[in-house]
């Protein structure tokens, strides 16, 4: 295998993470007292998207693996926008 | 020298004997041969429930049994033959037993994983089956299960729609394993751009199996929580969204039909240079249409939709992208037809049936532009003329793809020849068949037969006629094509009998449970016929 070196992540790191994901789950249930109509669910999924990226980057390692996963995990990520964008697109314009 | 090297995977090297040392396989070929084997099964069940809606057609009016089996046969026989038989066909078969061999490697990269998806496979084919014999009766929802009714109706969806859940498990975990096993496995030398087309194809294929799966199956999920817990997800009388779910289960039922025809177009690839004696025409041309249909396929969901309601600019976004799809198809054809031109054709069986896929996919193909026009579409949209494009993609297409697939690696995977005369005749019968079946279809839908009816009008009866009698020739042609290959045991194979350049040609035939004694060096591109 060509990644054979482990990589171990400060604690400190991770209470970092841990604070950012309590911060980011605080605004997805405040943003649910703004009346945002049409764009409640782009807002919700974009919060939940960037605490996936952060989840994937440090719990998961991504970012201290190969790029080829890297591009893995954008190109997935870009279906999924551009599906759930179609899909809603759809709510939006009919 | 070890046994494994020596030995052919058909004779058993392993720990255990008969049927227990094939239950406990984990070498792709003989996991290549399991799947289709099953498949076999099914696909012969599919077509007899097939003939029997048939026979019910013959005429006008009841003939033998009433609609509601009528609904409920129609229902299995869309069920079986695409979630059991060709969503998971030329992957699952070929991409088992021949993409190892074709990248030069020992097995795929998790064997146990392999033997794994396998088991997930029967056991959702079996419950599948078994849904039709339980709780309130066969399901009558269509292969679809569109909500509201599938939420609604008290037959037994449920049983049905977790079958095709676990089915999908067995499908992103084959589609996870070629993934790897092409990335990491294959042979030194042989970069991305001199791997063989059909890897390239069940590369494509295998990402939209691990990105789109998924997404039918929390769909069927929810069809479960909906009937079970009143959510309200697709129910318009709970507060949701019929048309919510049309787009979740077309999300992937639409690319499921790329997961379908890409490992057959990688077939024929494979089978033209071959018996053309002719380098591929339009190398990487083929081998980035295979990505640009996987890629742009995703995206044309919605043109089932068109007459369901969703709004006229995603109607004309989606026709567009639809057109779109057909351009890298037409490349492959176009490829095709010029690796033919001026080549040592040698009219063997393999290369009839992959004319017969050929013919048989572009009017598929072109039909298909007709539905995916939006004014036409609402003129043939749920007739007669769908279920004749459907069948023209899928069993034209992916079914003759399937057949020629068989007849070309059939010595590589027995060790032994067929008799020839015999595979033409079968091929005859069954193009003659399948034309005479399918093609009254088309002009019945323009005419307005619906589709999934029952009963029709009189004007309808002489096409319904000839479609029947299509129906029995492709029968006895299957039937004469299944003798020919399974009856008895022809001559010996020799490793290369069609003079192929790929590397399952330079191996034994049935090869090794190794495959390779070493593994080879790629040094050029395949199909050097130079």
């Amino acid at each position: 295998m060509e990644h054979t070196e482990t990589h171990i992540t400060d604690y400190r790191v991770y209470g970092w993470v841990l604070l950012a994901l309590l911060v980011f789950t605080t605004i997805t249930i405040t943003v649910t007292w703004i009346d945002l109509s049409a764009f409640t669910v782009m807002v919700a999924l974009i919060i939940a998207s960037v605490k996936s990226v952060i989840v994937l980057r440090y719990f998961m390692h991504l970012k201290f693996e190969s790029k080829m996963f890297t591009v893995f995990v954008v190109m997935v990520l870009s279906i999924y926008v551009l599906v759930i964008g179609l899909t809603f697109f759809d709510y939006l314009l009919r | 020298m070890a046994e494994t090297t020596t030995h052919s995977y058909l004779e058993n090297t392993g720990r255990y004997k008969g049927l227990l040392s094939w239950l406990t396989t984990t070498d792709h070929k003989r996991i290549g041969l399991m799947y289709m084997w099953a498949m076999m099964v099914f696909f012969l069940v599919g077509v007899i429930l097939g003939e029997i809606m048939r026979l019910e057609l013959f005429r006008p009016g009841q003939q033998f049994f009433n609609a509601q089996t009528y609904n409920g046969i129609f229902t299995i026989h869309g069920i079986i033959m695409i979630f059991t038989v060709v969503i998971p066909g030329l992957a699952a078969v070929f991409g088992n037993f021949s993409m190892p061999l074709l990248i030069g490697a020992h097995d795929v990269a998790f064997p146990r994983l392999n033997l794994f998806s396998w088991y997930l496979f029967i056991a959702g084919a079996a419950i599948a089956l078994a849904s039709q014999f339980m709780g309130n009766g066969p399901p009558d929802t269509g292969w679809t299960f569109y909500a509201p009714y599938s939420t609604q109706t008290h037959t037994n969806v449920v049983a049905a729609v977790f079958g095709a859940f676990v089915l999908g498990f067995s499908s992103i975990l084959t589609g996870l394993n070629f993934i790897v096993t092409i990335h990491r496995l294959r042979a030194p030398g042989m970069t991305f751009f001199k791997m063989p087309l059909f890897p390239w194809s069940i590369y494509a294929t295998a990402w939209i199996q691990v990105l789109a799966t998924p997404i039918v199956g929390i769909t069927l999920l929810m069809i479960i929580a909906e009937r079970w817990f009143r959510i309200g997800f697709f129910d318009p009388s709970l507060g949701g969204d019929p048309i919510l779910y049309q787009h979740l289960f077309w999300i992937y039922s639409h690319p499921a039909v790329y997961i379908m025809i890409l490992p057959a177009m990688g077939v024929i690839t494979e089978i033209i240079p071959t018996f053309s004696q002719k380098r591929i025409y339009g190398y990487r041309a083929i081998a980035m249409s295979s990505l640009a249909i996987a890629g742009v396929g995703y995206f044309v969901w919605a043109h089932h939709m068109f007459t369901s309601g969703i709004s006229t600019t995603e109607r004309w976004i989606f026709s567009l992208l639809t057109f779109l799809v057909a351009i890298p198809s037409a490349i492959k054809v176009f490829n095709w037809v010029g690796t033919m031109y001026k080549g040592s054709i040698s009219l063997k069986p393999p290369f009839i049936f992959a004319l017969g896929f050929i013919f048989l996919f572009m009017i598929g193909g072109l039909t298909g532009l007709v539905q995916g026009s939006l004014a036409t579409d609402i003129h043939v949209h749920d007739t007669a003329f769908v279920v004749a494009h459907f069948h023209y993609i899928v069993f034209g297409g992916v079914g003759f793809a399937f057949f020629a697939a068989l007849h070309y690696w059939y010595p590589k995977m027995f060790g032994r020849m067929y008799n020839f005369r015999r595979a033409n005749i079968a091929f005859a019968f069954m193009f003659i068949g399948f034309n005479l079946l399918y093609f009254p279809q088309f002009i019945l839908g323009l005419m307005g037969m619906p589709r999934r009816y029952f009963d029709y009008l009189p004007q309808f009866t002489a096409g319904q006629q000839i479609s029947a009698v299509g129906g029995w020739l492709l029968l006895v042609g299957i039937i004469i094509m299944l003798v020919n290959l399974f009856s008895k045991k022809g001559a010996k194979a020799p490793d290369n009998p069609w003079g192929g350049k790929t590397l399952e040609w330079t191996i034994p035939s049935p090869p090794t449970v190794e495959n390779f004694e070493n593994i080879p060096e790629v040094t050029e591109q395949p199909y050097n016929y130079d």
